[in-house]
């Protein structure tokens, strides 16, 4: 008996969109018909921000400190890096020496701009 | 351990069973959903408030009836439980978490400070609950026993059982808010 290898064509994968367009379809026309269809209750009172039963006052838009931002987008920056990895760590022998170098450059070029973060004193939380 | 067979889940109402389906009328079914998924909204003021913690624990265990998931925003509650002392100066708040309420809304009254003010008949203990927003169920006691609680649950779960599907968009419904000037 000859095993056949099948390779799957992009072609193949179309069900899987009908699959998402039919489940995204139902949601839309769930809440769209509940929506209309649903009984509502509208009042002045009632509609307003819930502020634990006190009267709600100001819009919550407030300036905040961009370190919160940083912190977030270094993470995330260092986090895709570190994601870069894996699939070097698992091809490692095959990839060669070749490969070792071109990672090395690829985490040198970031452990400059990392070096950069410190320098600019970004890490440090405390502000005086 | 209870034995599988002892344990209660709850019936279903009179309808017709088929294979694969079971048909019955709608406010039969929407009733049995609010009934058994009340979630309440724990206005806990005082010492009724330590009972109701009590009663949330695993010992009588108010997750049994539904009630798993006690929210402490109005958007989401459907049971709002006063338990505990309400000052005057706290009536309006309790107002005003009352209207933020989305339909449909029960209140249960726990205790008898919220109830009727209690034993503090001063100048500054409103005297019930019931003067602000409109109660359901009053659980009396000083403070009742989590047993008590949970009985009051249960009636409120009657109520919410038997009651006509639309009522929050009737007349009746709208008088009973104006009565209390709730917007």
């Amino acid at each position: 008996m000859i095993l056949l290898q099948k390779t799957y064509m992009p072609a193949d994968y179309f069900p899987l969109f009908i699959q998402l367009g039919c489940a995204l379809g139902f949601i839309v026309f769930a809440l769209v018909l509940t929506h209309l269809l649903g009984p509502k209750r509208h009042g002045a009172v009632k509609d307003e921000a819930f502020e634990s039963g006190i009267e709600a006052k100001g819009d919550a838009r407030m300036p905040i400190s961009v370190k919160y931002f940083l912190t977030a987008i270094l993470f995330v920056l260092f986090d895709v890096e570190i994601i870069f990895m894996y699939p070097w760590a698992v091809n490692f022998r095959e990839l060669g020496l070749t490969a070792f170098i071109e990672m090395i450059l690829f985490m040198g070029l970031l452990l400059v701009g990392f070096i950069y973060v410190i320098k600019k004193g970004v890490l440090n939380w405390l502000e005086d | 351990m209870t034995d599988i067979k002892e344990l209660k889940i709850v019936e279903a109402p009179d309808g017709h069973a088929g294979a694969g389906f079971f048909a019955t009328s709608y406010s039969a079914v929407i009733g049995l959903a609010r009934k058994n998924s009340l979630w309440p909204l724990p206005f806990a003021t005082s010492c009724c408030g330590i009972e109701f913690m009590a009663t949330m624990g695993s010992h009588y265990d108010i997750s049994r009836f539904g009630s798993e998931r006690p929210s402490f925003s109005p958007r989401q509650a459907d049971l709002l439980m006063v338990m505990g002392t309400i000052a005057k100066k706290m009536a309006p708040i309790v107002k005003q978490v009352y209207t933020q309420m989305a339909e449909p809304r029960w209140v249960m009254a726990v205790g008898a400070c919220a109830s009727s003010g209690g034993i503090f008949d001063t100048y500054s203990v409103l005297q019930g609950i019931d003067r602000v927003v409109p109660v359901d169920v009053y659980v009396p006691g000083c403070p009742p026993r989590p047993e008590q609680i949970i009985e009051g649950l249960m009636q409120i779960q009657e109520l919410a059982g038997k009651e006509s599907y639309r009522r929050r968009n009737s007349e009746e419904y709208q008088l009973l808010m104006d009565s209390y000037n709730i917007k």
